[in-house]
């Protein structure tokens, strides 16, 4: 326990030499956000009519963070199973580590990344015409919810990394949470134009709730959600808040558990 | 003294479907080199990942230098290197980067990581390929920079799980003379292989396990000698068999042995018999393709005591489930 801090931060290290080595990486876990904040800027932005000052770029810039945060945890799964398929987990675990400190460290690792990435996605968007308008603090706390979801996601990451183990198929398993997750939701488009019980799924939905919280923090009206007037929709700080925490209970003990099993 | 001893190991697989070590125990006198040999499936890396923490036995119980490997894991860590078949490094990172991480995770200050990585590196002859990332290593390369991953800390007990698997003969050479290095230095080293010849090359005693289980043990030569002492062999042209065949008859006391055109059969006389058998063809005339004594080799130990060769791969289904080995 004693080192468990110092450990995870000799593998995040790990992690942030690995983009060094590996340019390549980082500019294409940065250039498919900008992308596509791009598309959706063009591509819907001329044939979705909203009446939010600013247009529809306004509405877009929360809804396309919340997605590219949620994307970063197939990157956390993916990087988490190559390592558990080669036989660097087994150095790792033969060396006197604080157990935890491999996931651990992967956490802040993914963490750091999306710091990064929201800042390039921030300056797309401001170059697109994205102006947020509710000053410095409120800014600011939108940007550190993004961040504390994407590190509660990340913890989903780990666990799906572990469990399936195939850097492969958690790709692909990834894009299956992560698809459905970011689009049955408000972040994008008005959601009373799904069916009525598709409605109440992105009524709940966590990315629902977070691009609404994010809405609100930037200063913006919720223009896409509040269809069912559900408490989520009513509530979006406090629901987004309460996900994350939800989200960290279930998931951290559970992947540290299967961490600590995973080789038995 | 056993610097490392396991009792009574026994481990399943697949909920008992899968039997890798049934009451296995053993030992490693300190300082020596314990091999452990047996094919594919035989529960060498079962063995080894228990005593070096990755897997817990169902049962029985183990120690590394005076240290419960169940109880104190963590303490066991600090004290051994472990040196996988697939080299452990992180391929997307130099070796500079690697031996500094490793070290780092061996709680070395920063300084000392650096230098200890250095050093390895130089040691390993690795110096020059230090800031190339792993990827660009040949297989050779990349086990030596495992090995010194697994020197970091000097440990006291290393084990070498199949450390020249899949190398080619070269390579194979040089992670010898690397380990004989290392042996010189008194570490104390379980080294499982499937190759009779790098048993035979690296330890001072050898281990046979089939099944989960040591069906034999000693030095090299006793193991050689279990399976019966010296043959006389003969090789002559097609014609000329059935002479030859009586004169070695008449040397050996034994039943004569034909294959193709060689001829041979059990001698108890060594140089002598020779010397009688080359004397016997030269009086009729017959000069033979090859002439000698051969001595046993480990693979004829392999063969007399598993019924199958060391490289033929014991069935048992379903042991790679998740397409690693175990």
């Amino acid at each position: 326990m004693k080192h468990l801090l110092s450990d995870s931060i000799v593998i995040t290290k790990r992690q942030i030499l690995q983009l060094a080595r590996i340019p390549e990486l980082l500019i294409f876990s940065t250039i498919q956000p900008v992308m596509f904040v791009l598309l959706f800027r063009f591509v819907f932005g001329g044939s979705i009519q909203t009446s939010q000052p600013g247009g529809y770029v306004q509405l877009l810039m929360p809804g396309i963070f919340v997605q590219t945060v949620a994307f970063t945890l197939a990157a956390t799964a993916s990087g988490l199973a190559q390592d558990m398929t080669k036989g660097l987990i087994d150095r790792f675990r033969s060396l006197p580590i604080s157990r935890g400190a491999l996931v651990i460290g992967r956490t802040f690792g993914d963490a750091l990344l999306n710091i990064l990435v929201l800042a390039v996605m921030a300056a797309a968007g401001f170059a697109v015409g994205w102006r947020p308008t509710s000053g410095f603090t409120r800014i600011a706390l939108g940007f550190l919810f993004l961040f504390s979801f994407g590190y509660a996601l990340s913890w989903i990451g780990i666990y799906v990394g572990l469990v399936v183990r195939d850097a492969r198929v958690v790709q692909n398993v990834g894009f299956l949470v992560t698809f459905p997750m970011t689009f049955l939701s408000n972040a994008f488009a008005p959601t009373t134009g799904m069916p009525k019980a598709l409605q109440y799924v992105a009524e709940w939905n966590p990315v629902s709730s977070m691009v609404a919280a994010c809405r609100q923090l930037f200063g913006l009206k919720n223009e896409f959600g509040a269809t069912a007037n559900s408490w989520p929709s009513q509530h979006p700080l406090e629901t987004s808040l309460l996900y994350m925490i939800i989200l960290m209970a279930i998931f951290i003990p559970l992947s540290v558990r299967k961490y600590a099993n995973s080789s038995n | 003294m056993k610097t490392v001893s396991a009792e009574h190991l026994t481990k399943t697989y697949n909920k008992g479907e899968v039997r890798a070590l049934d009451d296995l125990s053993i030992d490693v006198t300190e300082g020596t080199v314990l091999s452990v040999l047996g094919p594919n499936g035989a529960g060498k890396t079962t063995t080894v990942r228990i005593l070096a923490t990755l897997l817990k036995p169902d049962s029985g119980s183990a120690h590394v230098a005076g240290i419960d490997v169940i109880k104190h894991p963590d303490k066991v860590r600090e004290v051994i290197g472990l040196s996988g078949q697939y080299a452990a490094v992180d391929e997307t990172l130099t070796g500079w980067d690697n031996l500094v991480m490793f070290g780092r995770l061996y709680h070395l200050g920063k300084q000392q990581s650096i230098n200890r990585a250095n050093d390895l590196l130089e040691r390993f002859s690795l110096t020059e390929s230090a800031r190339r990332t792993i990827k660009t290593y040949s297989g050779g390369m990349r086990r030596r920079l495992d090995l010194a991953a697994s020197l970091i800390v000097q440990p006291k007990v290393l084990f070498l799980d199949e450390p020249t698997t899949g190398l080619d003969p070269r390579g194979r050479m040089e992670m010898w003379g690397v380990i004989e290095e290392l042996v010189t230095g008194g570490v104390t080293v379980l080294l499982t292989t499937q190759y009779l010849e790098e048993a035979d090359q690296l330890a001072d005693e050898i281990a046979v396990i089939d099944h989960g289980k040591v069906i034999a043990r000693g030095t090299s030569d006793v193991l050689k000698r279990q399976v019966g002492g010296e043959r006389l062999e003969i090789t002559v042209e097609n014609s000329e068999v059935a002479k030859v065949q009586e004169i070695v008859a008449r040397i050996s006391a034994h039943a004569t042995h034909i294959e193709g055109r060689t001829v041979s059969a059990p001698v108890s006389t060594g140089s002598t018999a020779l010397i009688e058998a080359l004397r016997a063809l030269d009086e009729v005339s017959i000069h033979p393709l090859d002439i000698g004594l051969k001595r046993p080799s480990l693979d004829d130990v392999f063969l007399s005591l598993t019924g199958h060769l060391a490289e033929e791969t014991v069935s048992q289904p379903a042991k790679r489930k998740r397409g690693g080995k175990r």
